[in-house]
């Protein structure tokens, strides 16, 4: 197959309807007859970088490309940036503020969930200028 | 057991999904932090939640699962029924908190057994 490369525009102003990339790349898959485990794994990955790229840093740009072999998943963005990575991909580490807390994120569980459902991930991330989420889910 | 079911077993009321098709419900993951849901619930699980919000028909969709049930007789807000609507998300409502509406869906799921 042709890969296919889709990308999105992740406007950071409204937490509350987050996920629509996402929600787009899971129809997609769908529609070309990925297996369900695949596509679950994309689509929790992929939400959680998404709300991420909201909740800290303001929006960004999801790309997703599709080919036989899996998903890859790239999430830029020119937030904060993370001053410390290894600590961030602690469960339970959140600097998220209260008003995400009170809507049930910020739990500190979002990198750790990536972690846990991609076969890759890998994080670049410079102060004051942003950070780009690489994330590779295999079939 | 599927999702109208249960329900109906339970005595649950619908806020979406009377006439969706339901799937199969396995267990129930009852968490109102988002991030637990979506990266703990087991794809058969039933989310049983107080969070009302639009996100957490966002998680029941990435997460792919059969339904949401808002314990405390917790309606969801209008953004968050929209959102289950578009979705063909089922949205049940419990008059009860959170630890009787697991024991409930314990006991339907067992009586089936
Ligand atoms: N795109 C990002 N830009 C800046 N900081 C981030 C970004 N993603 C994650 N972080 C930092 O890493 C922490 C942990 O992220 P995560 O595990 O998703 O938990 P949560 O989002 O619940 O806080 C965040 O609280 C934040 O400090
Ligand atoms: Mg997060």
């Amino acid at each position: 197959m042709e890969p296919i490369i889709l990308t999105f525009d992740v406007n950071g102003d409204d937490f509350s309807v987050a996920g629509e990339a996402s929600s787009a790349v899971k129809k997609h898959l769908k529609q070309l007859g990925f297996p369900p485990d695949l596509i679950r794994r994309v689509a929790i990955a992929m939400y959680e970088g998404e709300i991420n790229m909201v909740i800290h840093a303001d929006g960004g740009v999801a790309t997703a490309e599709i080919n036989e072999t899996g998903v890859k998943i790239t999430l830029a963005d020119r937030g904060p940036g993370i001053k410390d990575v290894n600590l961030a991909m602690q469960e339970g580490y959140s600097t998220a503020p209260e008003e995400v807390r009170n809507l049930g994120f910020g739990a500190g569980m979002g990198l750790p969930n990536i972690k846990k459902y991609s076969d890759d991930l890998k994080i670049e991330t410079e102060l004051g200028v942003g950070t780009t989420l690489t994330i590779q889910i295999n079939m | 057991m599927t999702v109208h079911e249960l329900a109906a077993a339970c005595g649950f009321e619908y806020y979406n999904g009377k006439d969706l098709d339901a799937r199969e419900v396995g267990g129930a993951y009852c968490c109102d932090l988002l991030s637990w849901v979506i990266g703990r619930a087991e794809e058969d699980a039933a989310l049983v939640t107080v969070m009302s919000n639009p996100n957490v028909m966002a998680v029941a969709v990435m997460a792919d699962l059969p339904c949401v049930i808002l314990s405390e007789g917790v309606r969801p807000d209008t953004l968050a029924l929209e959102k289950a609507v578009q979705n063909e998300i089922i949205v049940l409502s419990s008059q009860e908190p959170t630890y009787e509406t697991a024991l409930k869906i314990h006991q339907a799921l067992e009586s089936k057994k």
